[in-house]
């Protein structure tokens, strides 16, 4: 008796699901292309949502302890490297650089973060000089092993440090990506190596007048 | 001390996730106690197929709670091996197995009861039937497997898999969760399976078929010159290796020792095939016998 009653809404509402199921779908279409045509897309890689929040805890180049509410307010381009890289480092640094002086009096909103991931040979006197020959948004930060696993696990990057030849020099292999942050600490962008000055600038203004 | 403490800290879970944890622990519980309740009741369960069961499943345990998985997201070709324990070798050797009636009389009976009951009275049997009856498909299960290796693979979904931890999860357990299915599905004996009997023809074409997609798939990314996947690029790998070798390297995981899984797979169907047509063959001619000896019985009788 009661498996008779219990059947009618059942079946009904077996049919019923395809129909609701292919409306739901339509509309999350529609809002989707609504959301894509509002706004053109970025010309770099947009990540939002991918990774977390912007947050660590580090040493500056002048030695004084940071973490990311020292530069809430700013867009941040979190960078991480070694002032003795041969190649990768500077070439992204110096389009960083260009890219920063393509906008004018807004570069001020932004801040780039070099974080070493070679603190034993990058001493914050060494990291400072470094930094400081990309322009002043340029910043270096340092720290122990300790420091900065949490922030290169936490963006997904790694690194590692080669063994030292006989004259102890040494290679360190790491990421080549530049993660960007809002105003409000959330990632919004990744460059890479690949990407011109000219793309980050416009992508930066972007962020900027937004913010 | 200090090798031996440093040695420990890889095995440390890089991700942990308290889900992977409590389902390997709980899953091997369950069949630790069938084991031993089995072992009460007199039932012989022999020694290589816990051995399957358990190096499977600590195998799963091991490529995505331990160090294994750091490598695994920053060099192409560890990731390449992961996906072939989570989906290949790992899953075959625990359905090898037949891991079923040791794992139903390892849940406690009182849970077994509550666990019937719920089922029965609730709209679960059925849904569960029509997941049954959906998935029972060779097809699409052959469809299922092969696709899943394919979509993770697309380089603008890899990428975002790589970097998104949630994502990167999903994928995990989508290889892991599809590669029990698939090889339970291609593997069981007929009469195991129960509701979801699939005929030894269909899975032996589903087997060949899906063993050729992958290596197609494992050959192109080894000839492609280019770099297919920049995500390891950009994020860094684990150690000094050119892309190109990594990317080869994997290839070739990707290529090779599925093709050989699926193989392996056929081999396993016929060796079911042979069993089965022997055991109705033996059926038949004991009926054939007990029916000639039926007349001359009633005949010899005075």
């Amino acid at each position: 008796m009661n498996g008779a009653v219990g059947s009618a809404p059942r079946r009904a509402f077996a049919a019923s699901a395809p129909a609701a199921f292919a409306l739901a779908a339509l509309a999350v279409t529609a809002l989707m292309l609504v959301g894509c045509a509002r706004q053109a897309p970025y010309a770099l890689r947009n990540i939002s949502g991918l990774l977390p929040p912007l947050q660590f805890q580090l040493t500056d180049d002048n030695g004084t302890p940071v973490s990311e509410q020292s530069y809430r307010g700013d867009v941040v381009l979190l960078y991480f490297g070694y002032s003795n890289c041969p190649d990768v480092c500077p070439t992204t640094l110096a389009t960083l650089a260009q890219a920063l002086r393509g906008l004018g009096a807004s570069a001020s909103k932004v801040r780039v973060l070099f974080v070493s991931v070679d603190p034993q040979r990058d001493s914050a006197a060494v990291l400072k000089r470094y930094a400081a020959y990309f322009g002043p948004q340029v910043i270096g930060l340092r720290g122990p092993d300790s420091e900065l696993i949490p922030l290169t696990h936490r963006y997904r990057v790694a690194y590692h440090r080669d063994p030292p030849d006989r004259d102890g020099n040494y290679a360190v292999e790491h990421s080549s990506a530049v993660f960007i942050f809002d105003q409000r600490g959330r990632v919004r962008l990744l460059a890479d190596s690949g990407d011109g000055a000219a793309a980050i600038s416009s992508d930066l203004r972007r962020l900027i007048s937004a913010g | 001390m200090n090798h031996l403490l440093s040695g420990l800290a890889y095995l440390a879970p890089w991700d942990w996730s308290p889900t992977v944890e409590c389902v390997c622990a709980l899953t091997g519980a369950v069949y630790v106690r069938g084991l031993v309740v089995g072992g009460r009741e007199g039932v012989r369960c022999g020694f290589w197929r816990p051995c399957f069961f358990l190096l499977g499943l600590l195998l799963i345990y091991g490529v995505l709670q331990t160090y294994f998985d750091y490598l695994a997201s920053h060099m192409f070709w560890v990731h390449r091996l992961q996906h072939l324990i989570l989906h290949h070798l790992a899953p075959f050797a625990m359905v090898m197995a037949a891991p079923g009636p040791v794992l139903l009389r390892g849940v406690p009976a009182g849970l077994r009861r509550g666990l019937g009951l719920l089922a029965q009275r609730s709209g679960w049997h059925g849904a569960w039937s029509l997941l049954v009856r959906v998935l029972r498909n060779p097809y699409l299960a052959g469809l299922l497997f092969v696709g899943l290796v394919y979509f993770w693979l697309i380089p603008s979904i890899h990428f975002t898999a790589m970097l998104d931890l949630n994502r990167y999860k999903l994928m995990n357990w989508s290889m892991a969760v599809d590669g029990l299915l698939f090889w339970w599905l291609m593997l069981t004996p007929r009469r195991e399976q129960g509701l979801a009997a699939i005929p030894y023809g269909p899975r032996i074409t589903v087997l060949v078929v899906s063993g050729f997609l992958q290596l197609f798939l494992g050959a192109f990314i080894v000839m492609d010159p280019k770099a297919l996947f920049n995500v390891y690029a950009i994020c860094g790998r684990a150690w000094a290796i050119s892309p190109i070798v990594d990317q080869q390297t994997g290839g070739c995981l990707t290529w090779i020792p599925t093709a050989m899984m699926s193989l392996i797979g056929v081999l396993v169907v016929l060796n079911r095939m042979l069993h089965d047509s022997e055991r109705q063959e033996s059926v038949r001619s004991a009926r054939i016998r007990a029916a000639r000896q039926l007349p001359m019985a009633a005949a010899g009788r005075p």
